[in-house]
């Protein structure tokens, strides 16, 4: 039995529409020090983050910032991010903001895991030199628990709103609740992340099932006990020679109810084939090529098609190799026949 | 061959269904009582008179809860035949044998399921318990292979029809195309007002190569009955007589349940073969009588087949003869006037035979005027049946 893990359905609820943790100013205002180093690490050549005749050509009333920055001018550092993680492990820091109850709502329910999934940003107006960000953070949905392919979690988006304001009003030592009052939004920026379940994933959940079996009766057991001795066996009448496939207690052309079997060599032709699609069932894999083979020996025999689905068409020439799936079914697949390519 | 004593002596005097839909919202047997009450009330006559049943081996409403339900009295004949659609119009032919041997007066023949909301056809067969038995010994050389679904068992076929006569997938889209277009106008049908081109039809996903999903029928939830007594009874009931001219069964050598891989070749269905010989000699009717057919379509490319072994064209020429519109509405051989399975509702069959009855009472939307016999098949690659359906003159 998996663990049991409580369910804060209700109590993250109440956390949609709130606000994350306090409104945050940037360190420091739009300055082309940083933007220098950001389009030369992202190898962005277009002249209007660093010549101003070149971004008043554009029709500009200055250089601006590249748009992606968004975020950038409100992060504050390496160091900052680490010094906080020690003093959360530390029990220093009393993390009550929405985010982190949250997130320990998450971690409660068992999705100790992370990942980003989605980063949308759109954009009111450039920034200029001069301008000092803010941002206003707050959760904006919080999804019910959902099987991903990557485990058991949820989705929580968060919606990040940026203004700003000039320098000097930004100095002027008001709070940052109360600059926002007198801002202009300059952009936002939705943040989805999944938090989940380690080790409940597509992998882990849904490991390919065995196919499903043949019924056996008295009469076809010979042929799937062949299969895993290896044997590709032919019903045979004893009375008459006829061959016949799939099994039956008796012959349709003498009536005689005697038999045993030939080994088919296995080599044969495509009659007709056709390539699965839909529905997938979990024991096999899509698109599922299957053919019905003439065998050699005359009779035909439905099987799998090796390879590349495109790769089959009626007429070709086919070889079996017969390969055991478990301790209890052996099948015959066919391959294309190497000596048919000369 | 001789006529059929029964032929030309039975009549269809009922015909009933529920709405057709994805989810009924009631049970199988709460559709089949709708069905055989709808059936019965629009012949005229009362639940009591009712002496016969007759559906499908797979249907799971028992003809006893039916009589239950709806106050039936005594009952001297109850039959089922097997081998899914392929049963449709044998149903017809047991109440016409039932009747003109004096077995039953009145019997009624249903078909009632969820084959949408609740067990799908279409989902397949893996699920099946590898019980020892002969019908699962059967599907024992193609359920470990993948080999699960209907569409699939035909897809195998089909393909070599493809390949043995130069039709091609565009061939098989001209059937869907003519019976979503009489779907379009039967506002009893699925998707009626929604017809389809034959671009859609070659641009919908591949379901298993070379079939399209617009080859394939619908899924549908609902229920069909047919009331069938004598044409003397008949005559004086609340509806223009509709007479049995032929009702046939027929399997062929070689015959197995959607899987004859192992005859000579695929491009026949030998079993509708022998259908079409016993409904042109026991009618003494001819291909060119015929005015209107409701030819079975689960998957489009058996339609083919079927005008081929109905003697409505040669052997490989259906391609040739569906073009140009000779089987839609105004056609040569109009087919599938209620829209088909594809169209109006894949109820095994049934609802084809009450298309057919339509026709010959002036009362389908998409009526062949002056329609006086109607050719009705049913489910094709199984052991099937067919009808050729009269009006009373």
């Amino acid at each position: 039995m998996p663990t049991e893990f409580p369910d804060h359905s209700d109590a993250l609820a109440k956390l949609v529409g709130e606000p994350s943790g306090p409104v945050e100013l940037s360190p420091e205002a739009v300055n082309s020090a940083m933007i220098r180093h950001w389009v030369e690490a992202m190898g962005d050549r277009n002249p209007v983050y660093l010549d101003r005749e070149a971004a008043r050509a554009a029709g500009y009333r200055d250089v601006i910032a590249p748009q992606t920055m968004l975020q950038a001018w409100i992060m504050k550092g390496l160091r900052h991010t680490l010094d906080l993680e020690a003093a959360r492990a530390a029990g220093t820091v009393a993390s009550n903001d929405a985010n982190s109850t949250m997130m320990a709502l998450f971690d409660d329910e068992g999705r100790t895991s992370v990942v980003a999934t989605n980063c949308d940003q759109s954009y009111v107006r450039p920034l200029y030199l001069g301008d000092r960000l803010l941002v206003r953070s707050s959760i904006e949905a919080i999804s019910d628990p959902k099987q991903t392919g990557l485990g058991h979690g949820r989705f929580a988006t968060s919606l990040m709103e940026f203004f700003a304001v000039s320098n000097e009003v930004a100095e002027r030592g008001v709070s940052a609740e109360e600059l926002v009052s007198q801002a202009e939004l300059v952009g936002t920026m939705r943040f989805r992340i999944l938090k989940f379940r380690p080790g409940t994933g597509a992998t882990a959940v849904v490991a390919k099932p065995p196919r499903p079996r043949p019924a056996i009766t008295e009469d076809n057991a010979f042929y799937f006990e062949g299969l895993r001795a290896g044997e590709l066996r032919i019903q045979h009448c004893t009375d008459c020679g006829t061959l016949r496939h799939p099994p039956l207690p008796g012959c349709g052309s003498c009536t005689s109810l005697n038999w045993d079997y030939v080994l088919s060599a296995g080599k044969g032709e495509i009659y007709s084939m056709v390539v699965n699609h839909y529905p997938q069932v979990p024991a096999f894999d899509y698109p599922l090529p299957i053919g019905l083979i003439q065998l050699d020996e005359g009779t035909r025999i439905v099987a799998n098609l090796e390879g590349d689905p495109e790769s089959w068409a009626i007429g070709q020439r086919v070889t079996a190799e017969i390969r055991a799936l478990d301790d209890e079914l052996s099948l015959p697949f066919f391959h294309h026949d190497d000596m048919q390519e000369d | 061959m001789t006529s059929h004593a029964f032929a030309g002596k039975v009549a269809i005097a009922g015909i009933g269904a529920t709405e057709f839909s994805k989810k009924s919202g009631r049970s199988e047997l709460r559709l089949a009582v709708e069905a055989v009450k709808a059936a019965l009330d629009d012949a005229g006559i009362h639940p009591s008179e009712v002496q016969g049943t007759v559906t499908y081996g797979t249907d799971t409403n028992p003809d006893v809860d039916i009589a239950r339900s709806l106050g039936f009295d005594d009952l001297t004949f109850f039959s089922r035949i097997y081998f899914g659609g392929g049963a449709a119009c044998g149903t017809i032919q047991q109440a016409a044998l039932a009747v003109n041997s004096g077995v039953a007066d009145v019997v009624v023949c249903y078909r009632a399921f969820n084959e949408r909301s609740g067990n799908r056809f279409g989902a397949g067969v893996q699920g099946r318990a590898p019980i020892a038995n002969a019908e699962n010994a059967h599907l024992a050389s193609y359920i470990p292979v993948g080999l699960l679904t209907p569409a699939q068992w035909v897809a195998m076929a089909a393909a070599r029809y493809l390949y043995s006569t130069g039709a091609t997938s565009e061939d098989f889209g001209r059937v869907a195309v003519a019976d979503r277009k009489h779907a379009a106008t039967n506002p009893k049908a699925w998707f009626y007002q929604q017809p389809i081109t034959l671009e859609e039809h070659q641009a919908s996903r591949w379901i298993v190569e070379p079939l399209h999903l617009l080859d394939c029928c619908q899924e549908t939830d609902g229920g069909q009955a047919i009331v069938v007594t004598s044409v003397e009874r008949a005559r004086d009931l609340r509806q223009d007589v509709v007479i049995v001219d032929a009702a046939v069964q027929g399997s062929a050598k070689g015959q197995d349940m959607m899987t004859s891989y192992y005859r000579d070749d695929l491009c026949g269905l030998p079993e509708m073969g022998v259908v079409a010989r016993q409904l042109w000699e026991t009618s003494g009717l001819k291909p060119s009588d015929i005015d209107a057919a409701i030819l079975y379509d689960h998957f489009t490319p058996y339609v083919l087949y079927q005008l081929e072994e109905l003697g409505f064209c040669g052997k490989g020429e259906a391609k040739d003869f569906i073009k140009d519109g000779r089987i839609e509405l105004g056609g040569e051989l109009p087919i599938n006037t209620h829209g088909g399975q594809l169209g109006e509702a894949y109820l095994h069959g049934m609802n084809g035979i009450a298309e057919g009855v339509r026709l010959l009472r002036g009362q389908s939307y998409n009526q062949v005027e002056g329609a006086e016999k109607v050719l009705v098949t049913a489910g094709t690659g199984v052991p099937t049946s067919g009808l050729i359906l009269g009006k009373d003159v």
